[in-house]
């Protein structure tokens, strides 16, 4: 039984790195393509979009959401912005309302029917060549836009582009190490792109080419993700999805792990989900890199992390039980009389080895993502906390979004 | 547009992830074979040391006890027994080497305890012996704690000597401890006065058991105590 447990581990854990290894390859390949721009950004021609933003009770964000909108670097003959309130019951709507006499807002109202069919009933009026979506609670930066804007004019083949997305404001500890994470993801995200194996396209102002949704149809009710089904749903039709590093849309994390928990819990919930309604994409090499390293690179995770987690509780139950029966045979001043250090004890296995590069990787991704957003290479003590707190309670919400997968328990928005 | 797989890299990528993993696997092993010699020159030192002895104890037998007494078998020879069962319960899932340490180390102790009575007959020494049989499965609870047990005994009482057995090792001189003493399966036993005492025994009942511990010890105090007069009257 030991010895199939270490070589599901030691599997698990080899996949795990491979796919470190894959990034780092693929970013020392396209490192050159990764140009840092500040400037303002002028396109040869400015098409036609319209904005999309779904809003559920979020008075608290809304009004700078609009505005950030208006402060775009575009001309506002061509950008449409359509403000949704999906049945809100706090005072969405009436702060929508503040801003109906602006001539290039218009505004919607409905009964509450999910995020999904907020969208849907602003494509239904879409008439621009592209759209873009926009939770109410994420803020764009002026160039925002114009940066996504020239990668469609730059390759024909490209059916939607992400931007970058980075923590507004953090303020407390929970949100720090949110914007530490969001810095390697920042770099995971850039490298698939390289790659064309981009899954997901989350709600902080994807632009899609509006033939995206004349060919696959509007969003579906998707498990409470989806920005991740409309990805899967993409790659099924082989549409590239690429990522503009350079265009910048701040979000509004949650302020405590718990809220964090909740959140991350609906994203892996969906995800499993998703990922069981479109199986037929995975391993498939016609779908390239997204079937066979994206979508499995998901799956490893979550049972790499959920498998090193329960070893890890295993091995501290062991250690505790030891001090324990120690404890019982000699006393606590017994036990503590015993303790003594030598280097020989100190055992290195090749795990702790494999384990202590794979933590050097994710610096590394942290720290190439922080100089694509912020332009310096700088290490920050939130990097430990961040590797530290996620080590705990990240196996936490894998776990639970297992768990309701298998008794079919969907988790609420918030 | 289909998307076009890179299988060069897919390949390239496989070959450095090996790599990375042989290295790990070789500097484990590199570490692993570094701590096997430190045993194996430890129990080298502790066989010379009792070679010495030996050698000294027929030397002196004829003429006095006193620098026999002093001459002291290395104390490593208690430490030892912790890192091999470190290393059994941790190291490679191949015990090949550490299970010839470990019968190496049992003969050692088994010499060490014969020269030690030896002293104590011919040179009438205090020194005090535990043969202690265990076996090295993490289920035999009692034996975990005994050993915690004997850990402080050997710390609190110097002139204590104790003697660990792997209950099962394969030697032919720890099975014929085990007949001469007659020490029964039922693990944890420690062999005191060539009584046998089965179970867990704590700290207390040892002591109780071994009076003369207590006694090594206040004689213990009492040298040192002796001690900084001489210096002072210096």
């Amino acid at each position: 039984m030991a010895s199939i447990t270490s070589m599901v581990f030691y599997v698990l854990i080899f996949l795990s790195v491979y796919v470190q290894v894959f990034f780092l390859v693929t970013f020392f390949e396209n490192r050159r393509k990764i140009i840092i721009k500040n400037r303002k950004t002028k396109l040869a021609k400015y098409p036609t979009i319209t904005v999309i933003v779904s809003c559920w009770n979020e008075d608290k964000t809304i009004c700078k959401t609009i505005r950030s909108l208006l402060d775009l670097d575009y001309p506002k003959e061509k950008l449409k912005i359509f403000l949704v309130d999906d049945g809100s019951t706090d005072n969405t709507w009436y702060l929508m309302k503040h801003f109906e006499k602006q001539s290039n807002i218009f505004i919607f109202h409905k009964e509450n029917g999910g995020k999904h069919t907020a969208i849907n009933l602003g494509l239904q009026h879409v008439e621009t060549e592209f759209v873009a979506c926009l939770d109410a609670d994420s803020f764009v930066h002026p160039q925002a836009l114009n940066r996504m804007m020239q990668c469609f004019l730059e390759n024909k083949d490209i059916m939607a582009v992400i931007p970058a997305t980075i923590i507004y404001n953090p303020k407390n500890f929970a949100q720090s190490i949110q914007r530490i994470e969001y810095f390697g993801s920042i770099f995971i995200k850039k490298m698939l792109s390289f790659l064309n194996g981009l899954h997901v396209t989350p709600g902080t102002l994807p632009i899609y080419r509006r033939e995206v949704f004349d060919r696959l149809g509007g969003f579906r009710k998707a498990h409470n993700t989806e920005d991740g089904e409309i990805a899967l749903r993409m790659h099924q039709h082989n549409l590239r999805i690429d990522y503009c590093h350079n265009a910048y849309v701040y979000t509004v994390s949650p302020d405590s792990l718990y809220k964090l928990y909740k959140q991350r819990l609906r994203w892996y919930y969906g995800f499993i989900k998703n990922l069981i309604d479109y199986k037929h994409l995975l391993l498939k090499p016609k779908f390239g890199v997204f079937s066979l390293l994206t979508l499995p690179s998901g799956v490893i995770s979550i049972l790499g992390i959920v498998f090193l987690f329960l070893i890890f509780v295993s091995k501290f139950i062991d250690f505790f039980v030891k001090e324990i029966i120690k404890i019982q045979a000699v006393g606590i001043n017994g036990a503590l009389h015993l303790f003594k250090f030598d280097w020989f004890y100190f055992n290195i296995k090749s795990i702790s080895l494999i384990l202590i590069g794979c933590f050097f990787l994710v610096v590394f991704t942290i720290l190439v993502g922080r100089k694509i957003v912020e332009n310096r290479f700088q290490p920050s003590f939130y990097i430990i906390f961040y590797i530290i707190t996620y080590s705990i309670i990240a196996p936490v919400w894998f776990l639970k979004a297992v768990y309701n997968v298998i008794v079919s328990e969907r988790p609420s928005w918030r | 547009m289909t998307p076009q797989n890179d299988w060069k890299k897919y390949v390239i990528v496989f070959f450095i992830t090996a790599t990375l993993f042989a290295s790990a696997f070789y500097f484990t092993n590199y570490f692993y074979n570094n701590k096997i010699n430190q045993l194996k020159n430890i129990q080298d030192n502790i066989s010379i040391d009792i070679l010495s002895s030996e050698t000294q104890f027929s030397l002196f037998q004829e003429l006095s006890c006193k620098d026999v007494n002093n001459s002291v078998l290395s104390q490593e020879i208690n430490n030892i027994a912790d890192k091999i069962n470190y290393s059994e319960k941790n190291f490679a899932t191949d015990n090949t080497d550490i299970r010839y340490l470990k019968k190496y180390y049992s003969l050692l102790e088994i010499k060490d305890y014969l020269l030690m009575k030896k002293i104590n007959e011919r040179c009438g020494t205090k020194n005090l012996f535990i043969l202690y049989m265990y076996s090295p499965d993490p289920t035999c609870t009692d034996c975990v704690k005994q050993e915690y047990v004997l850990s402080v005994l050997r710390e609190k009482y110097p002139p204590l000597r104790i003697y660990s057995f792997d209950y099962n090792l394969d030697l032919s001189a720890v099975k014929a401890l085990i007949s001469i003493y007659k020490i029964p399966l039922s693990v944890p036993v420690m062999v005191i006065d060539g009584k046998n005492y089965s179970g867990f025994k704590t700290i207390e009942e040892v002591e109780n058991i071994l009076p003369q511990l207590k006694d090594s010890l206040k004689l213990q105090e009492k040298t040192l105590d002796i001690k900084p007069t001489i210096k002072s009257t210096q």
